[in-house]
């Protein structure tokens, strides 16, 4: 029942909470209202959504974006270093993620983290979806790249998502 | 503007000037930086940290002089959403265009026509 | 002191939105130029929140939004056109 009702929980809370940031004040009948948009909004887009995900994990996602914040600021200071430098003496490299996760959304999620820390872009995902190419900035061993956003982030998506 | 508590102006006075400094940095970085898939590091995030510390500042210095207010976080939450797909959509395009590199970047790639978009 | 951090503020990303309009121009390839105009979207934005907290009234906001939803589609298109040479496929 309450599956039939609700078909993504945390679709429908995000959309809440967006409502309530929009409108910047909380009354009672902007709640209603934003709790009728957050049931019916999910409802009516069910069909589009073929790319299903759960998390298993809701506390590790929490974990995860305070660890992706702290990442992104100390390495926005390297970044800083890096464009500060006297000598233009950069090593960029084109590398390849062999990835382990699968599924559409886990793949996304670590694609968009590693664009969101700064040094590493996600350029293009492999034709058959094993393997992303990462530019990054300055980079002296590319394996030990890989390794680390192996350990940092996908082991942690592998455990909230399950996949 | 209105006055706030010394605490309160010294909070969004270095939360504005450290997103404005990150700001400039990634300019600088856009301005300076040897190729295009250099170039691409240096704004897509330093101004997402940038403009995320002016819009910490403003919602420090709102709820501190009026109401209680959060709403901008939203542009907040926008950018970091957004941020990671036009990066990427901007990189398939310089790789696509076959884009002058510097020439010590290392193309690690094993099999490149793997990631060509072409429909072959 | 903190109608110096405003100034001060304004000052720092006047500067680099100069920087970025001399990427602009200087190209030298259509996906720089792209990379420009996305980065003086960002660059305005933070701006206009600037502006609201000088003028201390929350308005700047919806305007704010406003330009990051059409800067990012617009990006988005350019970017799109390049790869395909054709935006709505």
């Amino acid at each position: 029942m309450l599956n039939k009702i609700l078909p993504a929980p945390f679709l429908s809370l995000f959309l809440l909470v967006f409502w309530l940031l929009l409108q910047n004040t909380i009354s009672a009948g902007l709640l209603i209202l934003g709790v009728i948009l957050a049931i019916l909004i999910p409802l009516y887009t069910n069909r589009g959504r073929d790319f299903p995900a759960t998390i298993y994990r809701p506390f590790k996602v929490v974990e995860y974006f305070v660890l992706l914040l702290i990442d992104i600021l100390i390495s926005n200071l390297n970044i800083a270093a890096i464009i500060l430098m006297p000598s233009r003496k950069i090593k960029p490299a084109l590398i390849e993620f062999p990835l382990d996760i699968v599924g559409e959304v886990p793949i996304t999620v670590l694609a968009s983290t590693i664009s969101l820390t700064p040094g590493t872009i996600t350029a293009e995902i492999r034709r058959d979806g094993r393997a992303l190419l990462i530019h990054a900035l300055n980079v002296h061993d590319p394996d030990k790249l890989i390794q680390s956003i192996k350990q940092r982030y996908e082991m942690r998506l592998k455990e909230i998502f399950k996949c | 503007m209105t006055q706030l508590p010394s605490w309160a102006e010294w909070l969004v006075s270095s939360l504005i000037i450290i997103g404005a400094l990150f700001a400039l940095v990634g300019s600088i970085g856009l301005a300076r930086l040897p190729d295009f898939m250099a170039r691409l590091h240096a704004p897509t995030k330093s101004t997402t940290l940038g403009v995320g510390g002016v819009i910490l500042g403003s919602i420090v210095y709102f709820s501190v002089s009026s109401t209680f207010s959060f709403h901008e976080l939203l542009i907040t939450i926008f950018l970091f959403l957004t941020a990671p797909i036009s990066a990427h959509l901007l990189a398939k395009a310089g790789l696509h265009l076959e884009l002058r590199r510097v020439e010590n970047t290392r193309d690690l790639r094993s099999q490149p026509r793997q990631y060509s978009d072409e429909d072959d | 002191m903190l109608t110096f951090a405003v100034q001060f503020a304004f000052v720092i990303f006047c500067i680099a939105l100069l920087l970025n309009l001399w990427r602009l121009f200087r190209g030298p390839d259509l996906p720089d130029r792209i990379l420009a105009l996305d980065t003086i979207y960002i660059n305005s934005l933070a701006l206009l929140a600037l502006f609201g907290i000088w003028h201390s009234t929350p308005f700047y906001f919806e305007a704010a939004l406003l330009i990051a939803m059409l800067g990012f589609i617009g990006t988005v298109a350019a970017a799109k056109f390049l790869l395909r040479g054709d935006i709505i496929e």
